[in-house]
């Protein structure tokens, strides 16, 4: 491995000084920006989690009041997933990747780039502002008439930051769809895209159909809670009902705006270590398409005892089965390229199989959560708590760690200690495991979700997964450190120092302000691994 | 006269062109999904009490309702004429007729602000002062009002943002010739958005029968 | 710590049912999961770098192997689809000769009511092998009955009366959840479904000692908290006499013109917030009861309140 040449061209030397930074239009500075925000995002949501976590070592609730509790939980479900989860990958590595992945030299629309960022700080000042100011206490969902009428958090100002980060989100979204319709590179055709671009595709389009459903939800909320509008308030004909109909019409496509991207880094990831294309490309890519549609018609798979008609709840209830399908096949597709291939076990590829196994897993719960007779008895329990941290954190997370972790050597021209990666990965994996499969057992036994105190049978399982809450709070430090250690004094990376095909490893590492001295010319399929690529015709 | 693109992500202005016409339909479709969720909460609250909302409506003048859409529409013609007129680059003439544009627009909302003004001083708007309602299903009329208050005002907002984006391209700055042309065009078609939106709302807020 | 429980009771109709088609899911998910992993780490290290494992033939054509692997899968899921679909239907089907519970749920607190009138709080007494059918209400946010040993849930959403079924099958006490987050005190929204052999709960419904009565309670309160003080023939303060007001129209002071039915909602608004609406004609010197009357009291006193008027007693 020959050493690159040190980075005298690259987006970093372009300008010095924070107002270089903060005014920025290019691509992959605003990448930073957000890794910046998101990074301190997600350690408070942990702190969060943390202390929930200590709290539920014992039945009785006595580290924190009631009322504290409550609101630990609120924050941690808001943080986690609104300024943490949906920007994560999208935000960061695809805003850094997709020009690249695509022969281009920055997005379609660079300023509004970077107004997206601008605007999702301004939002989180209005939730860090309800987070210093007292919390809010309805639970990240804000059922009304709870969030409406009963709670005395500071519900519209927590609101209010959400509804401005959407549309962050939402510009963000056109941002991506528009570029990759319009700048792709010469013979760059859509089935000679990687599997990156297809997820951030798809992803985007969810982004900017569901985002404004939630803007809508937020605003019609903080009316009724401000001026009595009265739509969510059954004591002036308002129905309780709707809220939950509008709120998961969102937040459902919502959770797969926060997956496909990490199946996007897997499907990069995965073909690279194992030296194979991805086994069946078009597929996989129609299924990622397949993911975003389907995920629109499956909300009310979060209503089955709310109240909802029966009728209705079959066919949300078949439907989220069939959502499973697209999800399924890439699972299998990605074991499927590890069959005669040279697999190599690098940091990168330990977090992309942890994921394929954490994902299917999770997802096979929620098998037990779509079937709606087993539905009755684990909704609103820690079954369903363990299920979507499966997929949330085993899942999303882990390739968030897999994608940084690959794309680093590109992204600081620098490379990290393997054998501390190695250690990170294996210490999250096995925290995260001893952290929420007894969850899956507290939820069968009957442990409701949002509980401060719980009957004392349920302890011992509490105290596993507290125990693994500590070893994964040290296994997200890791990288944290060493990350950081890396970029300033870490040995330099070499252009390509995994030797994996795609546009982004053809310029240097760190690439330079404009991308690509040449532009680069697609002329095959992508994946080209072990003298074969993607397949081409179905 | 030649023509640079202004991102650097493009190297034709052809493309860049393109992506911005594009860009502005997808943020349309945005909008169709806020506003499709608002519409959403109107029928299902419009089914529960089809009395309150047929009542309600009947409150409502109607003839201020078609007067605004007569206006609105009026601002589209003058929008389109705008349009057409800068890809023929007749620019001046097609500030002009952004400057009506604008103007119309302007009217619709004194027009709705001295509706939402009467409506209060007739007691119409529970949430602007004391509410005397002499129709079916008082009880849930005020439901209705709400809700009328709401979408006309969310409406509104949308229009004020276009008036403010008409009213920038009319003016005489400094942008590149070739570039109104397709600036021109893109807002064009968000007020079209906006207007549409209205031509729903209309029948949906003052036609419905009781 | 405790003994270590990994089967919670199975104590209705319902629960066995619902715990097949569980184990079937585990089966099915275990057997899928197991394949996967296998896959993986088979492979990973069957094909691990420099490993001599055939390598020939390699193809990443998928020729629709995944389409039908996940089909077939697929076919069983659909199954397990169909088998949860029915348990779910049969959830608006109670069997014939139930019992009828009128259900309400509010922060943070059950109330139950039998069909002779017999309230209790926090507590339900059923019979053992007899369908209880419970109507639910709410009174303020959403709340969600939640009975893990009968394998039941049913959300009580303000606004609607929603309705659950079930038939316990063993004696005992068992955990009653409220499974929807509903504020401040949600995790202490507990209480205690205690089922009774069919005999003994005849006898406990029709003979419930009267000095236990929901209604003597309250009066024994509304006597030790001052309120008699006031509301029954007092010469320096004049308060509204409380008899005959529940269920009739009370005019208002404030806010003004108006005028509101005496429901249970307007009594306790009087005791923890009697500013809000004061009856027309007397000056507003009382003082809130807010944070001195624990919930189950203030039923009590409402209980009592309404007692003095024709048709609202028990």
């Amino acid at each position: 491995m020959t050493l690159a040449a040190p980075d005298r061209s690259s987006y970093w030397r372009e300008g010095a000084g924070i107002r270089s930074w903060l005014l920025t239009t290019d691509h992959k500075r605003i990448a930073w920006l957000y890794l910046t925000s998101l990074t301190a995002f997600f350690f408070i949501g942990g702190a969060a989690a943390t202390l929930i976590r200590i709290e539920l070592v014992t039945p009785q609730g006595d580290l924190v009041s009631d009322d504290v509790y409550n609101r630990l939980f609120t924050i941690h479900g808001i943080v986690m997933v609104w300024f943490f989860l949906v920007p994560s990958i999208p935000a960061t590595l695809g805003n850094f990747l997709l020009p690249l992945m695509l022969g281009a030299k920055d997005l379609a629309f660079p300023r509004l780039n970077l107004a997206s960022w601008y605007v999702f700080m301004f939002g989180s000042c209005f939730t860090l502002y309800a987070i210093v100011a007292g919390g809010v206490d309805t639970g990240w969902t804000f059922y009304a008439p709870l969030s409406t009428v009963y709670s005395n958090g500071h519900v519209s100002m927590a609101a209010a930051g959400v509804f401005i980060v959407g549309f962050s989100t939402i510009m963000t979204g056109i941002n991506f769809i528009v570029t990759t319709h319009k700048l792709r590179a010469p013979g760059q055709t859509w089935f000679r895209l990687p599997i990156f671009v297809w997820t951030l595709y798809a992803t985007s389009v969810v982004m900017v159909l569901a985002t404004p459903v939630l803007a809508a939800t937020l605003l019609l909320l903080v009316l009724d809670r401000i001026f009595g509008i009265g739509v969510f308030d059954p004591t002036k004909g308002g129905d309780p009902l709707l809220f939950q109909n509008l709120f998961w019409f969102y937040s459902h496509p919502a959770v797969y705006i926060m997956i496909l991207p990490g199946m996007g880094v897997v499907s990069e990831v995965i073909p690279c270590f194992a030296r194979r294309p991805l086994f069946g490309y078009k597929l996989v890519a129609y299924s990622s398409i397949g993911i975003a549609v389907f995920g629109f018609l499956v909300w009310g798979h979060h209503m089955f005892v709310s109240g909802q008609s029966t009728y209705a709840g079959v066919v949300f209830s078949f439907l989220s089965f069939c959502v499973a399908i697209p999800s399924a096949i890439k699972v299998f597709n990605w074991a499927m390229t590890l069959r005669k291939g040279q697999v190599s076990f690098d940091t990168p590829m330990l977090y992309a199989l942890g994921f394929v196994g954490l994902f299917a897993f999770g997802g096979l719960a929620g098998l037990f959560l779509a079937a709606l007779g087993i539905d009755v008895d684990l909704h609103d329990t820690y079954f369903v708590i363990a299920h979507f941290h499966y997929i949330m954190v085993g899942g999303m997370v882990t390739a968030y760690m897999a994608g940084l972790h690959f794309w680093w050597p590109k992204i600081t021209g620098r490379m990290y200690s393997e054998w501390l990666g190695k250690i990170a990965a294996g210490l999250m994996f096995l925290g995260f495991n001893l952290t929420f499969f007894p969850q899956f057992i507290l939820g069968w036994l009957g442990m409701p979700r949002r509980y401060h105190t719980y009957p004392p049978e349920f302890q011992v399982w509490n105290v596993l997964s507290s125990a693994g809450a500590v070893v994964l709070a040290f296994a997200y430090a890791m990288p944290l450190l060493y990350l950081t250690w890396a970029l300033f004094w870490g040995k330099r990376a070499p252009n390509n120092p995994w030797e994996a095909s795609g546009l982004e490893w053809q310029t240097t590492s760190p690439p330079p302000e404009h991308n690509f001295d040449v532009q680069p010319v697609v002329t095959g399929p992508p994946y080209q691994y072990g003298g074969q690529a993607a397949e081409e015709t179905a | 006269m030649t023509d640079e693109p202004v991102s650097k992500a493009f190297d034709e202005v052809g493309r860049e062109r393109e992506a911005d016409t594009f860009g502005m339909w997808v943020f349309l479709g945005t909008e169709a999904m806020l506003f499709g969720a608002v519409f959403v909460a109107y029928t299902i609250l419009r089914l529960k009490y089809p009395e309150a909302f047929g009542g309600g409506s009947e409150k409502l003048s109607m003839w201020l309702g078609t007067l605004n859409t007569a206006i609105l529409l009026t601002s589209s013609l003058a929008m389109a004429v705008a349009v057409e007129s800068a890809k023929a680059h007749a620019l001046p003439f097609a500030r002009r007729m952004l400057w009506i544009t604008a103007l119309l627009g302007a009217a619709f909302v004194c027009v709705k602000g001295y509706e939402y003004f009467d409506d209060m001083q007739k007691g119409l708007l529970p949430l602007l002062g004391p509410f005397h309602y002499d129709g079916p299903d008082s009880a849930h009329a005020g439901l209705f009002f709400n809700i009328y208050l709401m979408m006309t005002g969310i409406h509104a907002v949308h229009l004020l943002i276009g008036i403010s984006l008409v009213v920038y391209l009319a003016l005489p700055i400094r942008i590149p010739p070739g570039r109104q042309p397709k600036r021109i065009e893109s807002v064009g078609l968000y007020w079209h958005f906006v207007d549409i939106v209205w031509i729903f709302l209309f029948p949906l807020l003052y036609l419905v029968h009781p | 710590m405790n003994e270590i429980i990994l089967h919670p009771a199975s104590a209705s109709t319902a629960a066995p049912g619902f715990d097949v088609l569980f184990l079937a899911l585990v089966v099915f998910s275990g057997l899928v999961g197991l394949v996967l992993v296998a896959m993986i780490v088979g492979w990973s290290i069957k094909y691990r770098r420099g490993s001599s494992a055939d390598r020939t033939g390699a193809t990443a054509h998928g020729g629709g192997l995944e389409l039908k692997v996940v089909g077939g899968l697929f076919v069983v899921a659909f199954g397990l689809f169909g088998w949860g679909a029915w348990l779910f239907v049969g959830r608006d089907f109670p069997p014939p000769g139930a019992i009828h519970i009128a259900g309400t749920a509010k922060q943070w607190m059950w109330s139950f009511e039998h069909d002779n009138g017999e309230k209790e709080l926090n507590t339900l007494h059923i019979p053992v092998n007899r369908p209880v059918v419970v109507d639910l209400v709410s009174q303020d946010v959403i709340h969600s009955m939640f009975v893990p040993a009968f394998r039941i849930k049913q959300d009580a959403v303000p606004g609607l009366t929603t309705r659950v079924w079930f038939e316990a099958t063993q004696t005992g006490s068992f955990d009653l959840f409220c499974a929807q987050y509903c504020g401040t005190q949600h995790s202490e929204m507990r209480g205690q479904i205690v089922v009774m052999p069919q005999a003994d709960f005849a006898k406990w419904l029709s003979t419930r000692p009267t000095d236990q009565s929901l209604v003597q309670q309250g009066a024994a309160l509304f006597r030790n908290l001052g309120c008699s003080g006031c509301h029954e023939n007092s010469a320096t303060v004049r308060a509204p006499d409380l008899h005959g007001v529940y269920g009739r129209p009370v005019a208002l002071t404030s806010p003004a013109h108006e005028t509101v039915i005496a429901d249970d909602q307007y009594i306790r608004d009087s005791i923890l917030q009697p500013a809000k609406q004061v009856a027309a004609g007397y000056d507003p010197v009382m003082p809130s009861y807010d944070g001195l009357i624990a919930p189950d009291d203030l039923e009590k006193i409402v209980a009592y309140v309404k007692s003095l008027s024709p048709g609202g007693s028990p």
